[in-house]
C-alpha cells in the first residue's frame, strides 16, 4: 500500500538529496487530537511546517490536510509513511509544486484615503489581480489569491502606502493527477482489501491531464 | 474462510440478539468489556479520578485479579512484562494527573518495543476539563507521541466501542500501547448498553499490509543466487508468533541467523544456525560478517543504531531484503533492495516454498572461526575467570547450568543486561524480557513481576544492576503483598557500570557521578519479608544461586562482581560493525 508507486514515479524526477518544496496531502478521519498527532511527527524531527491547512475533502466526513515543507525527497517519504501509520489517517500523498495546483489567499487592509489619492496604488492592485472585499471610509480590504511570490510581491508594493494589516492563508492544493478519494475509500471500507492495491494510480498519466 | 459479507451478517445478527440491553454504569461496562477481551490480570493504582472504576472492581474480584503496584511506573512495566511473556495484551489502571504522567516512561518503552498494552486512566469530570482542576493533566496530549492510539471518553456510551478498538489496535499489526482516558462522569453515568462486540476492522487502519507475491519471488531469487546470505531477526518473529515458520525457513535455506536483543529466544540459543547476537555488544562473527555477506535478510527488525553502528559503513556490499509488517520501517535506516511488507507469519512460509535447500557450510564455518576467536579472547575469561573477582558472565553461566535454558530472564538496563543477553541460554521463545529500544533503567523488577503473572509456571529471574534496582525498589512491596515468586538477582559492581565503561574508554577515565552507593539490599528485602542473601566470594556462588532458584517464593540474591569489568566485544559509537573491538 502506501506511497510505493509515487516513489518510483518520483525517483527519476526529483533530485534525491536536494531540498525542495513538497505539499503533503493527508486524508484522515475528522477526530479531535489528530492534528496534534500529525504535527508532532514534524516537530519530533525538528522540521518546520511552512503552511498547514485543514479542511473538508471531496468526501463527507473525511478531512483533508495540506502541509507544506521544504525537505529532501527521502525525508518527505519517511514522514509520509509515519503519518500514514497513524490509526485515523487513511492515505498520504506528497507532491512537488509542479504536480499540484495550489493557491493561497491573502488579505490587505490599506487606508482608503491613500488609495483614493494615489493612482499608482490602483494600478498596483490591478497589476496584482486584487479584488476589493470591503470599502469603507477609513480603510479598504483587498484580496489576492495566488502563489506565495504573488501575494508577497503585493506586500512589498504596498509598503510605501500604509499597509495597515496583512494576513495570508495556508496553502490549499489539488493534485493534478488524482481522481479523488471516492474509489479509494471503498477499499478501506471493505473488510479485506483487494489484492492489487494500486496507489496514486493517476500519477503516471500526467500528460493526459489538461493543465493551464 | 469468512467473507466480509459473512462477518457483517454475523455482526448484524449479534446486534439483533442483543436487544436485551445491559443497564449499568460506565465502569461496569468497562470491566465487562475487559472480561470479554479475555483480561484476567490488571496492574494498577487507584486515586480520586478513577474511584468509580475501582468501586466497581470491588465486585469483580472473582473475575479480575488486580495487582496493587507501588507506583504507576511499576504498574505499566508489570503490564509490559505480562504482555511479553503471555503474548496477550497487558492492562494497567492509573488515576488522573500524577498517576497518568507516571505511565509515560512505560508507554514510551512499550511504543518503541512494540508491546501491546491497554492503559486506562481516570480523568476529572468532563465539565472540569481545562479548568486546571485538582489532579487534572492533559494526558491525551502528553501521551500522544508515545502511544499507538489514545482517546478521551467523556460519555459512557462510547466506552464499549472505544475499548474494543483499543484492544484491536493494541494487538493487531505492529503492536503498541493504547491509552484510554475516561472522565469521572462517564465512569458513573448509567446507560443501557448493547452486548459487547469485539472490533475487527477500522477503515482508516490497515494492520497488515497486503502481501505481494512478486516481492517474495524477488527475495527468493536473491537468496537462491547468494553465496554468503545472512539472516538478521528481531522481535517481529516473536510478535508475529512465527517462530516455527522462521525456523523452517532458515533450516531449509541453511542460512546463518543472528538476533537483535528483542529477537533473542525466537529460536533456541543452541540451534546450529543461531550464530548469536548483533550490535554494539553482540558477537564478533555476526558483526564482522555483516560487512562480508552478499545478501542480508532482515526479518522483523528495524536496524536500530545500536545494531547497525555507523550506517554509511553498514553492509554496503550486500543486497538487503527487509521483511516487516510496518511499511514505515522499510527504507527508514537501511535501504532495501527488496522490501517485503507483511506479517512474517504469512510471508515466511511463502518464502520458504521458493528457496532452494542449501547448507552454506563454508560460510557457516566463517562464523565458527570468529566465534572461536571470541571464545578464546572474551568468552572464556568472562565465563571462567581466573581472577578473584566474580564476573557477571560466570553468574550467567551458573544460571544456564542450573536452569538449562528454561527460565525466563528479565533484565534491567546496563552492563548486566548486555551480559545477560549475550550469555543467557534460551530454549523457548518469550523468555528474554528486556527494555531494548528505550533502555529504561528501573524496568527489570516491575517487568519481572508482570512476567511471572504472564507465565506462572516458569522460573522468572530478574537480573538487575545496583543502579537500576534503586530506581524502582518500591515494587518489592508488590511482591510482598501478592507473592509473585520472582527471583531477584542484583549484580552489584558499585558503579553505574555501563556509563563508567564509556567514561573509561572515551572520557579519559573521568568517572563523573557513576560511583553509586547502595543500601543493604539483603536487609531491604527482609524489610519486605522477602528471603535474601548476599555472595561476595566465588566459592559460595553456585550454592546461593541454587538456593535462590529452588526457593519456593520470591528471593533476592545480591552478588558482588568486579568493579571495573567491561562488556566486550564492543562496537564503539560512530564506528562500523566491522570495527568491533574484542578488548
Amino acid at each position: 500500500m502506501s506511497t510505493e508507486n509515487t516513489i518510483e514515479h518520483k525517483i527519476d524526477k526529483a533530485d534525491l538529496d536536494g531540498k525542495q518544496e513538497y505539499t503533503i496531502t493527508v486524508y484522515a478521519e475528522n477526530r479531535i487530537g489528530l492534528l496534534n498527532r500529525i504535527a508532532i511527527i514534524f516537530s519530533k524531527r525538528k522540521i518546520n511546517i511552512e503552511s498547514l491547512n485543514s479542511s473538508a475533502s471531496e468526501i463527507d466526513g473525511i478531512h483533508r490536510f495540506n502541509i507544506v515543507i521544504t525537505e529532501s525527497y527521502e525525508v518527505v517519504r519517511k514522514l509520509a509513511r509515519q503519518i500514514e501509520k497513524q490509526i485515523e489517517v487513511l492515505k498520504v500523498y506528497f507532491n512537488t509544486n509542479d504536480e499540484i495546483i495550489w493557491q493561497e489567499l491573502a488579505l490587505y487592509k490599506v487606508s482608503t484615503d491613500e488609495i483614493a489619492e494615489k493612482v499608482t496604488v490602483e494600478r498596483l492592485l490591478r497589476q496584482y489581480g486584487a479584488s476589493a472585499v470591503v470599502i469603507r471610509k477609513d480603510y479598504t480590504v483587498f484580496a489576492v489569491t495566488g502563489h506565495r511570490e504573488e501575494t508577497d510581491a503585493l506586500v512589498k508594493a504596498l509598503e510605501p502606502y500604509e499597509l495597515i494589516e496583512f494576513v495570508r492563508s495556508a496553502r490549499v492544493a489539488i493534485i493534478k493527477d488524482s481522481a479523488g478519494f471516492h474509489e479509494k475509500l471503498k477499499e478501506f471500507e471493505a473488510f479485506e482489501p483487494g489484492e492489487e492495491l494500486v496507489e496514486n494510480e493517476f500519477l503516471d498519466k500526467g500528460e493526459k491531464i489538461f493543465t493551464m | 474462510m469468512e467473507t466480509a459479507q459473512d462477518t457483517i451478517q454475523q455482526t448484524e445478527a449479534k446486534a439483533e440478539a442483543s436487544k436485551t440491553l445491559f443497564k449499568g454504569t460506565g465502569s461496569q461496562v468497562l470491566l465487562n468489556g475487559l472480561i470479554e477481551e479475555g483480561v484476567t490480570t490488571i496492574f494498577g493504582y487507584p486515586g480520586g479520578a478513577i474511584m468509580p472504576i475501582y468501586d466497581t472492581l470491588y465486585d469483580y474480584a472473582d473475575k479480575l485479579e488486580h495487582i496493587l503496584v507501588r507506583h504507576e511506573q511499576g504498574g505499566i512495566h508489570a503490564a509490559q512484562g505480562f504482555a511479553r511473556t503471555s503474548g496477550k495484551v497487558g492492562v494497567c489502571f492509573a488515576t488522573s494527573g500524577p498517576g497518568a504522567t507516571n505511565l509515560v516512561t512505560g508507554l514510551a518503552d512499550a511504543q518503541i518495543d512494540s508491546t501491546p498494552l491497554v492503559c486506562i486512566t481516570g480523568q476529572v469530570f468532563a465539565h472540569l476539563l481545562g479548568t486546571d482542576a485538582f489532579q487534572e493533566t492533559d494526558v491525551i496530549n502528553i501521551t500522544t507521541p508515545v502511544t499507538k492510539w489514545n482517546y478521551q471518553v467523556t460519555d459512557a456510551k462510547e466506552i464499549p466501542e472505544v475499548l474494543a478498538k483499543a484492544f484491536y489496535i493494541a494487538k493487531s499489526g505492529r503492536p503498541g500501547p493504547v491509552l484510554i482516558d475516561i472522565t469521572k462522569n462517564a465512569q458513573l453515568q448509567v446507560e443501557e448498553f448493547p452486548d459487547y462486540i469485539k472490533c475487527n476492522h477500522i477503515r482508516s487502519y490497515r494492520p497488515k499490509p497486503t502481501v505481494r507475491v512478486e516481492y517474495i519471488e524477488q527475495a527468493a531469487a536473491l537468496i537462491n543466487a547468494a553465496k554468503k546470505p545472512f539472516v538478521l531477526f528481531g522481535q517481529g518473529v516473536i510478535l508475529g508468533k512465527a517462530e516455527a515458520e522462521f525456523k523452517a525457513f532458515i533450516e531449509k535455506s541453511g542460512i546463518p541467523a543472528a538476533w537483535t536483543i528483542m529477537g533473542d529466544g525466537a529460536i533456541p540459543t543452541s540451534h546450529p544456525l543461531n550464530v548469536g547476537m548483533l550490535g554494539m555488544h553482540g558477537n564478533y562473527g555476526p558483526n564482522v560478517l555483516t560487512n562480508e555477506c552478499d545478501v542480508l535478510i532482515a526479518i522483523g527488525m528495524r536496524f536500530d543504531d545500536r545494531v547497525t553502528g555507523r550506517l554509511d559503513k553498514y553492509a554496503k556490499q550486500a543486497k538487503v531484503i527487509h521483511f516487516d509488517i510496518d511499511p514505515a520501517e522499510i527504507d527508514k535506516n537501511v535501504k532495501a533492495e527488496v522490501g517485503v511488507w507483511g506479517d512474517c507469519k504469512e510471508t515466511l512460509p511463502l518464502l520458504t516454498n521458493l528457496v532452494n535447500e542449501s547448507k552454506h557450510e563454508e560460510w557457516l564455518a566463517k562464523f565458527k572461526d570468529y566465534n572461536q576467536q571470541e571464545i578464546d579472547q572474551v568468552i572464556t575469561p568472562e565465563l571462567h575467570p581466573t581472577s578473584d573477582e566474580m564476573t557477571m558472565g560466570e553468574v550467567l553461566r551458573n544460571i544456564n547450568e542450573i536452569c538449562g535454558g528454561d527460565a525466563i530472564i528479565v533484565t534491567d538496563v546496563g552492563q548486566h543486561q548486555m551480559v545477560a543477553c549475550r550469555y543467557a541460554k534460551f530454549n523457548n521463545t518469550r523468555s528474554n524480557i528486556t527494555s531494548g529500544g528505550l533502555g529504561t533503567m528501573g524496568f527489570g523488577l516491575p517487568a519481572a513481576i508482570g512476567a511471572k503473572y504472564g507465565a506462572p509456571d516458569k522460573t522468572v529471574i530478574a537480573i538487575i544492576g545496583d543502579g537500576g534496582f534503586q530506581m524502582t525498589p518500591q515494587e518489592l512491596g508488590t511482591i510482598m503483598q501478592f507473592g509473585a515468586a520472582v527471583k531477584i538477582l542484583i549484580l552489584n559492581n558499585r558503579f553505574l557500570g555501563m556509563v563508567r565503561q564509556w567514561q573509561q574508554l572515551f572520557h579519559d577515565k573521568r568517572y563523573s557521578f557513576v560511583n553509586i552507593t547502595s543500601p543493604d539490599f539483603v536487609a531491604l528485602a527482609k524489610a519486605y519479608y522477602i528471603e535474601a542473601d548476599k555472595v561476595d566470594e566465588r566459592i559460595n556462588l553456585r550454592k546461593a544461586l541454587e538456593t535462590m532458584i529452588n526457593h519456593e517464593g520470591s528471593y533476592l540474591l545480591e552478588v558482588m562482581v568486579g568493579r571495573e569489568n567491561n562488556v566486550f566485544p564492543m562496537v564503539p559509537q560512530g564506528m562500523s560493525v566491522s570495527e568491533i573491538r574484542l578488548k
